[in-house]
């Protein structure tokens, strides 16, 4: 079978581009294994969720295996102040400088504040973080994250939760071709076919959660993203043929030079 | 500020067009994506009954979007039933000769020992109101005696000034809960007929003041008995837009507390026993996935005043938080549990065993969703 080529974020080297969340499932058990089969290799927790003085956590105790790294994620703050705090929380209790920064003052569509966020990762990056922060697909706010160091940019495709697919998409084809960072898109993809068109398009990884968390069969959900990533990296290494609106079978308007 | 958009809505206007909601009302309000106060009104009217299945299952489709297959777990903790306020239907009422008993800290460590056994990490504490003995400088001392022990502290007592909001959320409160009971101006002085409750305005600008003070999360609802509910219910969503909208950082909660025909026997007032209108649990249901059918992300809670069999089968319509195990009386769990209860709880479950009941219905019960790590204070 051929290859895909991988993926390095700050040095680090994921074969699978799938990364995943671990909300909205009705069981760490489940979860456990639907992550598993998603061959995913970046998993973000939010701190809210976890124990963070106690090494029992339920959650963390499904997440306990080699393949997976963990992104613990900053959901439920509200300003950079905020993000910077439960981000030193986090290093500490969980033993990585990896975050997934995200701050959305709105608690109804959590959406980013980009002001608050761009802040918060010129901060965390001078504290030594490996920042990647999800933001509106925006690309002059994802040229100013680069330049603050951020380790790669997680543009939303649609609102978080939503399951619409790539409506930001004209905004994430700026994004991928002026980014020197890997582009992970992140929110609103609720269906595989919404992956591989992200993988198709040049993103460099996606992070599913709602559309896996919360199908009838989480497992086989889970396996089907991992082969929809795949098949869109394949398809964007190959180069898809352009697409076309009709048939050019002769050249009526050139022809003449030929003649 | 809500009393200017309170004005606008007469209540026998709203009350008869809700009831003048129509079959095709309620099937334009169905097929929509998003669905404004008009299509609420059509979905908690009679016109909406026969659609009661199809509701449920919008219901839960959309909240298992939002939240997930999960359930919140909270507790309430009563620190005091000393009231200063005549409420007719409350068993805490002023004119009701009980025992009053305000926790000292040694009974509220004693308290929180026994609700950490059951494994809660999200506390509501309760009280009456008593500006005097539990004023501002009670509350703020209990609430740093249990933060050490809940992530998550919220709070139901007397409506307070924004300035000692601010002082109660710097000592580490999250989410305050204030019911108005009912929005009928004038027969919420039939109701609350003497203490500083009975000054329905300030009750009303209590949102207004908590969001100005920055309240992470606040809570919503009416008391279910005491005036028309679906009036009463249409004011509560009139004000959630209008506080989503004003105070556009703040998480928001509604709960359906239901004043049910047992209480009217476990006190000695007659006055309980006439309740304007009385809800079925199939109107419960209704008004459950009209809320959730309204506003996707608003929370939804359950208390233990719900039967078994109702509180076994609403997980999956539509709530997301529920309590279990919860005592009422100031000292129930472990200081003094023969103490006279504000309300009978129906559902006697214990937190365990709720917690396998959900399970057993493919949620998952989250004990812990919310940091004090992630909220640094305004003021700081």
């Amino acid at each position: 079978m051929l290859e895909t080529s991988a993926l390095t974020i700050a040095g680090k080297t994921f074969s699978s581009r799938l990364f995943t969340g671990t909300g909205k499932f009705n069981a760490a058990a489940l979860m456990e294994d639907a992550l598993l089969a998603s061959g995913s290799e970046l998993v973000t927790v939010a701190l809210k969720r976890i124990d963070l003085g106690g090494k029992q956590d339920d959650i963390l105790s499904h997440l306990n295996h080699p393949q997976f790294s963990l992104l613990p994620n900053t959901s439920g703050v509200r300003t950079a102040k905020e993000a910077v705090f439960a981000a030193q929380l986090a290093r500490e209790a969980l033993e990585t400088n990896w975050l997934k920064l995200e701050i959305h003052p709105d608690p109804k569509y959590l959406l980013p504040d980009p002001i608050e966020t761009l802040k918060a990762a010129q901060e965390l990056v001078k504290l030594g973080f490996i920042v990647l922060p999800y933001v509106h697909a925006d690309p002059v706010l994802c040229k100013h994250l680069e330049e603050a160091g951020t380790a790669a940019v997680m543009p939303l495709g649609a609102p978080i939760g939503s399951n619409k697919g790539l409506r930001t998409r004209d905004l994430l084809e700026i994004i991928i071709e002026q980014s020197k960072i890997p582009v992970v898109v992140d929110a609103g993809i609720g269906a595989p076919s919404h992956a591989a068109e992200a993988l198709e398009i040049g993103a460099d990884a996606v992070l599913v959660n709602t559309a896996i968390a919360v199908s009838e069969n989480p497992v086989q959900m889970a396996l089907a993203f991992k082969l929809a990533v795949e098949a869109g990296r394949m398809a964007f290494e190959a180069k898809l043929a352009p697409t076309k609106n009709f048939a050019e079978a002769s050249s009526p308007l050139t022809a003449f030079l030929e003649d | 500020m809500f009393k200017e958009v309170f004005d606008q809505h007469s209540w026998e206007e709203v009350k008869s067009s809700i009831y003048a909601k129509t079959s095709a009302d309620v099937e334009r309000a169905l097929a929509k994506e998003k669905r404004a106060l008009e299509d609420f009104k059509a979905l908690i009217s009679p016109a909406a009954l026969p659609y009661l299945e199809q509701m449920a299952r919008l219901s839960q489709a959309a909240t298992r979007k939002r939240f997930g297959k999960t359930i919140q777990m909270y507790v309430p903790l009563y620190l005091s039933n000393e009231c200063q306020n005549i409420c007719t239907y409350c068993a805490f009422s002023l004119d009701n000769k009980i025992r009053r008993r305000t926790l000292t800290n040694a009974e509220i460590l004693q308290e929180i020992a026994v609700l950490k056994q059951m494994g809660y990490d999200h506390v509501l504490l309760v009280t009456g109101e008593a500006n005097h003995t539990v004023g501002v400088p009670y509350l703020k001392n209990a609430i740093e005696l249990v933060r050490p022990y809940f992530s998550h502290i919220s709070m139901e007592v007397q409506p307070l000034y924004q300035d000692e909001y601010e002082i109660l959320m710097a000592a580490g409160l999250n989410t305050v809960l204030v019911y108005q009971e009912t929005y009928h101006q004038d027969n919420y002085k039939i109701h609350h007929p003497k203490g500083n409750k009975s000054n329905f305005n300030y009750r009303l600008a209590t949102p207004d003041r908590l969001g100005k003070a920055g309240i992470h999360k606040m809570g919503l609802g009416v008391l279910i008995g005491l005036e028309d509910w679906r009036t009463d219910c249409f004011y509560t969503a009139l004000h959630l837009n209008y506080l989503e909208k004003t105070y556009w950082q703040t998480k928001y909660s509604i709960s359906f507390p239901r004043l049910r025909p047992i209480e009217v026997g476990t006190i000695d007032n007659t006055a309980l026993k006439s309740f304007a209108t009385y809800m079925s649990d199939k109107e419960l249901v209704q008004l459950i996935c009209a809320y959730r059918l309204f506003n996707e992300e608003v929370e939804l809670s359950m208390s233990t005043r719900e039967s078994e069999k109702f509180r076994n089968h609403i997980i999956k319509l539509g709530i997301t938080s529920i309590s279990a195990g919860s005592k009422t009386n100031p000292g129930g769990y472990a200081v003094a549990p023969q103490s006279l209860e504000q309300f009978e709880i129906s559902d006697e479950r214990s937190p365990q065993e709720i917690a396998q009941m959900i399970r057993q219905q493919g949620y998952e019960p989250v004990w812990k969703d919310w940091d004090h790590a992630l909220e640094i204070s305004k003021k700081l």
